[in-house]
């Protein structure tokens, strides 16, 4: 393997695990939230983009329908189809093969691809393949570990899992909060969600902040 | 079929649709600084508004308990710019200490 290849994939290892093995909370909070093992992995296995698989759960165990929770998690899988319109062209792939890019492109792959631009396209679109293959094999794997351990607990707070998934939450966001407007926009759904939820159904409360999005990102 | 099963598949088939389109439209489209900004938004405006509701409520009540204590520990984790892991560990063993001996 040549200096460029390694470094391509020491990138993708090093991020393909740390991510696979946040899937421990995934599935320990699926479980946690009223999925099924079986529901779990299956989320893991199709939906495979972490804050839509959160945000489905996060909607259904707070009570929230099913529409509420695709709506919820569908919003968040919009940003994998805009990295899907990044990585086509570097791509190049047709047929099965597109299939399989599109099922991994999430944040990561994107991610460590974009990392690799100054080395090169064909380095590229390695880190492409290496991370989504990398993070789909461990986040899967450890998706098993949570949801059976998570079974197997019992009483959830007794274990503090009810607040590992806001926590989660709360993680998955904080590196996006860059800038003040990101961080008043943050602050304004939830003091939103917080009024909302003894008036509005379940789940709706959270679904309506896509709109504050929408209003803020349309005026500057 | 139970709520929780429509969600798994639903989710799922709009997930995958979602990316699949992405890889068959031209990139031109959405080249719109408007998109993108708000394309980076959207996220904030949920995982924050799931953070809240989460943490904050109950069914459709607002409520305090272990919970807030246990997503201010990962906050001020955050703050000391500890990993994910560290993060999630560190807010599950508050809130479990004040659920199981308060």
């Amino acid at each position: 393997m040549s200096r460029i290849e390694s470094t391509t994939f020491r990138d993708s290892f090093s991020v393909s695990f740390t991510v696979g093995l946040y899937g421990t909370a995934f599935g320990a909070a699926a479980v946690a939230n009223g999925f099924s093992v079986l529901q779990s992995c299956l989320l893991s296995l199709l939906t495979f983009s972490g804050a839509s698989q959160f945000a489905v759960i996060g909607v259904l165990g707070a009570g929230g329908g099913a529409i509420s929770g695709i709506a919820t998690a569908s919003l968040l899988g919009i940003r994998n189809g805009l990295y899907g319109v990044i990585m086509a062209p570097r791509l190049k792939v047709k047929g099965v093969k597109r299939v399989i890019a599109a099922q991994i492109t999430i944040d990561e792959s994107t991610a460590v691809a974009l990392g690799q631009e100054v080395r090169g396209e064909s380095a590229m679109r390695q880190g492409f393949w290496l991370t989504g293959f990398g993070v789909f094999l461990f986040w899967n794997l450890f998706t098993v570990a949570g949801a059976l351990g998570a079974q197997a607990m019992g009483d959830i707070r007794v274990w503090g899992l009810d607040s590992a998934v806001p926590a989660a939450f709360l993680g998955l966001v904080w590196p996006r909060l860059q800038s003040n407007k990101d961080r008043i926009l943050a602050l304004i759904c939830v003091v939103f969600a917080l009024a909302m939820t003894p008036i509005l159904p379940a789940g709706l409360p959270i679904i309506a902040t896509a709109f504050i999005a929408v209003v803020v990102g349309l005026s500057k | 079929m139970n709520a929780f099963w429509v969600a798994t598949i639903g989710t799922s088939v709009i997930a995958f649709a979602l990316k699949y389109a992405g890889h068959n439209v031209p990139e031109k489209i959405f080249a719109h600084p408007k998109i993108q900004s708000i394309n980076a938004l959207i996220p904030i405006a949920l995982l924050s508004a799931l953070v809240a509701v989460q943490t904050l409520s109950e069914k459709s009540k607002l409520m305090i308990d272990h919970r807030l204590a246990g997503v201010g520990v990962a906050m001020l984790a955050l703050f000391l710019k500890a990993p994910f892991p560290v993060v999630v560990l560190s807010a599950a063993f508050t809130s479990a200490a004040i659920y199981n001996w308060l």
